[in-house]
């Protein structure tokens, strides 16, 4: 210490150091604004989040009643009624449209991440992938309309559900991709040096290796598909009654139903609607969170 | 150990009179440094003298880099680290919470591993941190970017491109600029972390000389896992394991006659 | 229909693959990836042919001047998509304007403000915004903030502006409902902040750390990085991030059916409704039979049209720094 002591004094009288305090205060200012701003903005973001989870909580939960559940959409001008028809009618095309999408989406996305890699075509359908993934989901609707409800002569639930497996096979294909990429290259020359044939080596050990995340794809098409309205206003239309068992004609679901109820003048079709809303956002909150936690415990192992 | 280590640097401090009576510029006190719970440096004393290159050495993950980033407190952009203890910049303690940390970086420069020219032209790469502490007429900001560039020997090779992308220079050069960006500053000390490793020889020899000749006006403490490129740079050499300092002296007594076994057994090679 | 094949073809396949399978299921697999992943891109050319021929009688029999007449009128059979595209260029612009300094903001925040245990749930809640379906924000947007932008916002700045040239044409609102090409541009922007923020953290996630480094190294203030440094690095691919949002913003249709207003004309006033393409599509296509019908499957082309060359462009700006 009393070196240091000394060489100190001797320090001040050889070199003299620049007087401290030359950093201007705007730039102090400008950086706190940045700070102030940045974290305003984050709070804003999370306060919308919270402003729409209450709106939904104070309105839906005064409309729902075991005839909600039980019920089935009330005719215009008549009291009471429930959503039966649309839950179910929702529950019915989205798991259509999960079950036609994940097969496909799942086999495209292991086409793309195991067989086409970089090649030409693997980098076109990647392409064509990220915009189906962004379209629009309105033209989606329009395009089923023409590929199925007018050939088919009308509105059905199959055509809702193909409109709904359309929006969700990229979503699929995306994580599949990505999760198999993510499976580490010698696994997979591991595999193959045993002699296994590529189709083994890869539902054996990459699907094996990669099963979480792609669970977490096909959840998150799930949530992505549930609350879609847009598409099934032209395929599924909706309507105040149980469906046909063979899916043909008008299903009623949630999200139509609750646009068409939201607007209406009638009191207890809005409070239907705001218990509606209520239901979907819930179980599709739950399904992203679930679906977040599922990936989140896969990467920590 | 630091008492011992303490003794080491005074000793040494006459030994070195001979070729280098320098006032201490940076004085490490007792210090600590903690990543979130991991102790990284145990009780560091250490001297750095006024123009003079101080070379860090030990094995990876001996705390060299730890300490090095202590000095400008690059460290405190991450909350889980912290350090205690002093550090003595001309006798004023840097980790003090008043230090204002933008005004210390400018003090005490940095040249990083990797070459990090930022995304704005060759000259703007030099002006932009001379502007951030100096307002200057346009003419004499050119003058002080040609300057950096002349002592960062990059002059020649940059004058006809000033206006271009500091990316299109190779990585030899794109290092220089770097280097070039810190003195245009006019810090009092510049610290290097491993600035050739991921160079060529080549250009890693126009580094080492850049270096050489850099010490007549800073003070410059580098951080190497290559410890003939110490031998060749540096006039003091401490030697780090396992987040303590083992020892501390002159280069050419750490290399010819190094008063610990560790040392000696790291500096020829028989561990490390 | 090839969907529900493959389907098929993969529980089938399970069982056999559990022996040591055929080499024949081998080629059968390969062919079935390939077959989806095409299937990919033949949606693709379904939806701009299905557009293109559904459309075309329309195009055909206004010419040009279906994309320029501001005519929309369903008794004399005249359509022309003027307001439309005008309206769903306006909202979105709007959103771009709110949204995309609100988004770099939050993703400034996750990646170099926050304190790490807050980081993921400020990420996750931010991602949630997400999901929440657009007919929600429909709701929110009609029940709770026009309502409270017609009070606060509207009638008072409607006040203030009146009788101001420009100014007082482009903000005074005849008819202070709350709805509006405004409030339409403020839901949207809410919608699209969560795409933006979470692309615009990854990328900027994905700048070296040694740049930040050295950039706080010759002294700079967060700010100055940010500004100096990280965003110019971050460069096109923040920008691509930004038409991505675009991209939502302009094909959006619940959200934005329940606050544009659907009003069928041009007015200066960006308190007045107004109407996009995709909200007209949702309003009228039930009912729509003959030209109509074909004028909004026109409607329907051009949207994908514009949607399309702003997705293309964000793709390529965004995949160019993840090779550079």
């Amino acid at each position: 210490m009393d070196t240091a002591l000394q060489h100190q004094t001797s320090v001040g009288t050889t070199i003299a150091p620049a007087p401290w305090g030359r950093v201007r205060r705007s730039r102090h200012v400008a950086d706190r604004a940045l700070k102030i701003i940045c974290t305003l903005f984050t709070v804003l973001g999370a306060f919308v989040l919270g402003w729409i989870l209450l709106m939904l909580l104070v309105e839906g939960i005064g409309g729902l009643s075991p005839a909600v559940f039980t019920e089935t959409t009330p005719g215009p001008g008549t009291q009471g009624g429930g959503i039966a028809n649309a839950i179910v009618g929702s529950l019915i095309m989205t798991v259509l449209g999960i079950v036609v999408a994940t097969p496909v989406g799942v086999l495209a996305g292991t086409y793309l991440a195991e067989y086409g890699k970089s090649s030409k075509l693997a980098e076109v359908i990647r392409f064509v992938n990220d915009i189906l993934l962004a379209a629009p989901s309105i033209l989606i609707g329009l395009f089923v309309y023409m590929l199925m409800v007018q050939p088919m002569g009308g509105y059905s639930g199959w055509a809702g559900g193909v409109a709904l497996a359309i929006i969700a096979v990229p979503v699929i294909v995306r994580t599949t991709e990505d999760m198999l990429r993510l499976v580490p290259g010698s696994l997979r020359e591991a595999g193959a040096a045993l002699g296994a044939p590529m189709s083994t080596v890869i539902i054996k050990i990459s699907w094996k290796a990669a099963r979480a995340g792609m669970v977490t794809g096909v959840l998150l098409a799930t949530a992505r598909i549930a609350g879609e309205t847009a598409p099934l206003l032209f395929t599924a239309l909706n309507n105040n009654f149980w469906f046909n068992p063979n899916l043909m004609g008008g299903v009623a679901n949630l999200p139509v139903m609750i646009y068409q109820f939201a607007l209406s003048p009638y009191e207890n079709w809005r409070e239907l609607a705001w218990a509606g809303a209520l239901i979907i956002t819930m179980s599709i909150l739950a399904l992203s969170v679930v679906a977040r936690l599922l990936l989140r415990k896969d990467k920590v192992r | 150990m630091s008492t011992i280590a303490l003794n080491t640097s005074s000793a040494v401090g006459k030994a070195a009179a001979g070729n280098a009576e320098a006032p201490v510029r940076i004085a490490v006190r007792d210090l600590n440094f903690y990543y979130g719970d991991f102790r990284g440096l145990k009780d560091i004393n250490l001297d750095f003298y006024d123009r003079q290159v101080t070379a860090l050495i030990g094995p990876s993950g001996c705390g060299k880099s730890t300490l090095l980033r202590t000095f400008n407190r690059i460290y405190s952009l991450y909350p889980e680290q912290r350090a205690d203890g002093e550090i003595l910049l001309d006798g004023q303690n840097i980790l003090s919470p008043s230090i204002d940390v933008n005004e210390l970086r400018a003090r005490v420069g940095m040249v990083f591993q990797k070459p990090t020219p930022f995304p704005m032209s060759i000259y703007d790469n030099i002006a932009f941190g001379i502007k951030l502490y100096e307002r200057l007429p346009k003419s004499e900001l050119d003058g002080r970017v040609e300057e950096a560039l002349r002592k960062a020997a990059l002059w020649d090779e940059a004058k006809d491109k000033l206006r271009q992308s500091g990316m299109s220079l190779s990585g030899g050069q794109q290092q220089r600029l770097c280097i070039a960006r810190t003195i245009a500053q006019k810090p009092e000390v510049i610290l290097l972390d491993e600035p050739t490793s991921a160079l060529d020889p080549i250009s890693t020899g126009k580094i080492e000389e850049l270096i050489e000749q850099l010490r007549s006006e800073f003070t410059i403490v580098i951080v190497t896992h290559n410890m003939q490129q110490a031998a060749r740079i540096s006039q003091f050499t401490a030697f780090m394991y396992l987040g303590e300092l083992v020892e501390f002296g002159p280069t050419t007594k750490m290399f010819m006659n190094p008063a610990k076994k560790q040392t000696q057994d790291y500096i020829t090679g028989r561990f490390g | 229909m090839v969907a529900l094949s493959q389907e098929r073809l993969v529980t089938s396949a399970d069982a056999p693959a559990r022996r040591s399978p055929p080499p024949s299921f081998d080629r059968l697999f390969r062919l079935a990836s390939l077959a989806s992943a095409l299937l990919v891109l033949i949606v693709l050319l379904g939806i701009i042919g299905s557009m293109i021929y559904g459309g075309m009688p329309a195009f055909r029999e206004f010419g040009f001047g279906f994309i320029t007449s501001t005519v929309w009128n369903v008794n004399e059979d005249q359509y022309g998509a003027w307001v439309a595209i005008v309206g769903t260029l306006t909202t979105a612009l709007i959103a771009l304007v709110i949204g995309v300094p609100l988004s770099l903001g939050i993703a400034i925040f996750l990646t170099q403000l926050c304190p790490p245990w807050l980081k993921r749930p400020v990420a996750t809640t931010i991602e949630l915004l997400a999901a929440v379906p657009s007919i929600i924000y429909g709701m929110w947007g009609l029940f709770v903030f026009a309502p409270l932008f017609a009070n606060y916002v509207q009638i008072p700045v409607s006040n203030i502006v009146e009788g101001m040239p420009m100014i007082g044409t482009i903000l005074y609102a005849r008819t202070p409902s709350g709805v509006g090409i405004l409030t339409a541009g403020i839901i949207l922007a809410i919608m699209i902040i969560p795409f933006i923020a979470s692309i615009a953290r990854d990328i900027l996630d994905q700048i070296p750390s040694v740049l930040r480094e050295s950039a706080y190294g010759i002294g700079c203030t967060t700010w100055e990085v940010v500004r100096n440094v990280l965003l110019p690095q971050a460069g096109v691919s923040i920008i691509g991030a930004v038409m991505l949002g675009l991209g939502r913003a302009l094909g959006e249709t619940m959200a934005v059916t329940f606050v544009v207003g659907n009003a069928n004309r041009l007015s200066g006033s960006l308190f007045d409704p107004g109407s996009t393409i995709a909200s007209r599509i949702a309003n009228e296509f039930n009912e729509a039979i003959g030209l109509q019908l074909n004028a909004l499957m026109g409607l329907g082309c051009i949207l994908f049209l514009v949607t399309f060359t702003v997705l293309v462009l964000a793709r390529i700006l965004v995949s160019r720094v993840k090779v550079g």
